[in-house]
């Protein structure tokens, strides 16, 4: 699509939405990461360093999986999942946390600290910090610890330690906040390793980028498995990067729609979603304009999903523009819906998918319904399951009898 | 430009002393009780008040202040009610110049044009946004000057020298420069860093430039107003009025505390 700028301007902006509204404390440190990020991205020797990475290490490329019994209940819209689940550390977030790292290495500094949600950035952070040796802090809101205790586990096995956030609704907003107040007073030896794309300018951007592999080899592989582009792209939205990611290397192909997932909780007309996109009003939180979730005096609403990596109540600025512009679609999706395809999908393909994803496999579920057995849908299957079987277990009865 | 806010930094320094500046959050101890609050800062001795609109993310704060923002979101605060506690204040108080200070959505979602006409229109003196950096400051800038609403921008010890200069001269009323590096609370340990950005504000502009972040005890305001036009300090008002067994023991405690400080502020 011409029309779509597919860079921010220099000030951040894609359209309406990005910009930096930061305090001065960060400005320089915000700064720096920009302006590394530059003088990174025109160096050979950190593209090969990188790619070296993602191959070697995370195992890339992921592969792109038919499944054939998922898709009999998708109206028999061919359904091809690109298995972000097989990453090492088991979600796309590898991929960001390994660009970040070697960033902040570059930048000589020697400490990383990062917000997380369902844990998954949370555990790639802390798995860059020991493969790098770099000090780690992971704030976590305490909501989270508890419902996400197996990734908690796996960052302080990894060396790092997690704090577990006491304020406002004690889920990712409120470990986003704290990340920055720690950010603020340990900036000379800290890199805040943002974990989706939001927060001030280059991060969505920067963000973006680190994850646009994603992309780039599920175009080439769908083209590659079915000779045509998909019909579309549906990926999970919580802040964004997932689907930035996979997204972004399609935006050019106006007949491949793009559709993000939201987490709709109990549902859109009930308080308790984290459906930012589809009932928030723009407003500016963590750093950038963009759609938030608040009430009438622009205090931020908590939200509420049963999935912790999807309830926060912003969402990365491209996605609003994205939005308004109308290249991609947004649509809600109940915690139900989500389980009942987690459950699906484990039970037709022997994957077990993370809630996060989960969302966007209802998502291809309805969505082939309404295409019809012609349609090709490409789904971002962004992490594995492992983390949410007690969740999983609790919803669905799997333990009764047995110890919890 | 405000020229109430000017005057009484003027009058401090002709008076050869610092500036004591105050905050409190509205909507606390109670929606009613902020205002006596506040009358506690000023009976006490402050110069000049801050009157924060509570914000339910606030990322620049640390615990105390923290807490007393919950305790007024709990309370149910609306920005309306913050504009009232500021009108209450300079209604009893016309010489005293009152500031708000708040994050920027807030001020965004109410509309950068009414609040600062509703403001202005309370006998505000002007704001501090301190997540709203000068490139993202526009429009707030234009319709704030039209009212004759100072904007405060905040400096850290990590600005450089050419964009203290870009902040300094898109400012008016005062300079906040940020005493350390971190979030608002009380602390040991004031002044280092600060005395140093102090003078390269200063080298940038003509503006007085006042400390905060941190200070809590007269010795501390006295050793910054060795080297600054003013001291401000919030979370130790906050800590006497959470620390107190009544809000009146709280309103108390309050004016006690200004009252020390603004002895600090004389013995530079
Ligand atoms: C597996 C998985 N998918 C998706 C998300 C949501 O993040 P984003 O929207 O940035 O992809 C998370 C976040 O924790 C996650 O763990």
């Amino acid at each position: 699509m011409s029309t779509h700028a597919l860079t921010p301007d220099g000030r951040g902006y894609f359209g309406a939405y990005g910009g930096r509204f930061i305090p001065e404390a960060l400005v320089a440190a915000v700064e720096q990461v920009a302006d590394e990020y530059e003088k990174a991205k025109a160096d050979p020797a950190f593209g090969a360093e990188l790619a070296a990475l993602l191959k070697d290490y995370t195992g890339r490329p992921s592969p792109l999986t038919d499944v054939h019994r998922f898709s009999a209940e998708a109206g028999g819209a061919r359904i091809l999942l690109k298995r972000e689940d097989l990453n090492h550390t088991g979600s796309h977030k590898i991929n960001n946390v390994l660009g970040q790292a070697l960033l902040t290495r570059r930048m000589g500094k020697t400490r990383l600290i990062a917000e997380t949600g369902a844990g998954q950035h949370g555990v790639a952070t802390a798995t860059a910090a020991a493969l790098f040796g770099m000090d780690c802090t992971i704030y976590m809101g305490e909501v989270d610890t508890q419902r996400q205790a197996l990734n908690v586990a796996r960052m302080r096995m990894l060396g790092a330690e997690v704090v577990p956030v006491t304020s406002g609704s004690r889920t990712l907003k409120d470990a986003i906040n704290e990340a920055f107040r720690d950010w603020v007073a340990n900036v000379d030896s800290t890199h805040y390793l943002f974990g989706t794309v939001a927060g001030p300018h280059p991060f969505p951007m920067m963000v973006r980028e680190f994850h646009r592999v994603i992309g780039i080899e599920a175009r080439a592989q769908v083209l590659d498995r079915t000779g045509a582009l998909p019909d579309a792209v549906v990926a999970c939205v919580g802040g964004g990067s997932n689907a930035m990611g996979i997204f972004y290397d399609f935006i050019p192909d106006a007949g491949v729609r793009l559709i993000g997932i939201e987490a709709a909780g109990e549902g859109v007309d009930t308080p308790r979603h984290a459906a930012t996109l589809t009932k928030g009003d723009p407003g500016v939180l963590h750093g950038s304009r963009t759609y938030v979730l608040q009430d009438e005096d622009g205090q931020t609403i908590e939200s509420h999903s049963i999935s912790a990596g999807l309830d926060y109540p912003g969402v990365g600025p491209e996605h609003a523009y994205l939005k308004d512009s109308g290249r991609a679609e947004y649509r809600p999706c109940t915690d139900d819906a989500a389980m009942q395809a987690l459950r699906l999908l484990s039970r037709t393909e022997g994957i077990i998918p993370a809630i996060e994803s989960s969302h966007a496999l209802a998502g291809a579920l309805e969505l082939g319904r309404e295409l019809g057995p012609d349609a090709t849908i490409l789904v971002n299957l962004s992490g594995r399951g492992d983390k949410d079987m007690h969740t999983a277990a609790e919803y669905f009865g799997l333990l009764d009898g047995e110890t919890k | 430009m405000n020229t109430q806010l000017s005057g009484v930094l003027a009058a401090a320094k002709a008076e050869d002393r610092a500036a004591l500046i105050g905050y409190l959050p509205a909507g606390f101890p109670t929606i009613d009780g902020a205002a006596q609050a506040v009358q506690a800062l000023i009976d006490g001795g402050a110069d000049a008040v801050e009157i924060g609109l509570p914000h339910s993310d606030p990322v620049l704060d640390g615990p105390t202040i923290q807490t007393a923002d919950d305790i007024a979101l709990r309370n149910g605060v609306r920005t309306r009610d913050v504009l009232e506690t500021v009108r209450q204040v300079t209604a009893a108080n016309p010489t005293v110049p009152v500031l708000v200070m708040t994050y920027w959505n807030p001020v965004d979602r109410y509309g950068a044009a009414r609040f600062a006409a509703d403001l202005a229109a309370a006998g505000g003196a002007g704001c501090i946004l301190p997540d709203l950096p000068v490139e993202e400051a526009g429009p707030w800038l234009a319709a704030a000057e039209e009212l004759g609403l100072a904007t405060v921008f905040v400096v850290a010890p990590s600005s450089r020298d050419q964009r203290l200069a870009t902040i300094t001269a898109s400012g008016t009323g005062f300079v906040y420069a940020a005493a350390v590096m971190g979030v608002t609370g009380s602390r040991n340990q004031v002044g280092e860093m600060a005395e140093d950005l102090v003078r390269r504000t200063r080298a940038t502009t003509d503006l007085p430039v006042c400390v905060g972040l941190g200070v809590s005890t007269a010795a501390q305001a006295a050793e910054v107003a060795a080297f600054a036009d003013g001291v401000i300090v919030g979370s130790a008002f906050v800590q006497r009025i959470l620390d107190a067994a009544s809000p009146e023991a709280g309103y108390a405690a309050v004016r006690e505390l200004a009252a020390e400080l603004a002895e600090g502020v004389r013995k530079r």
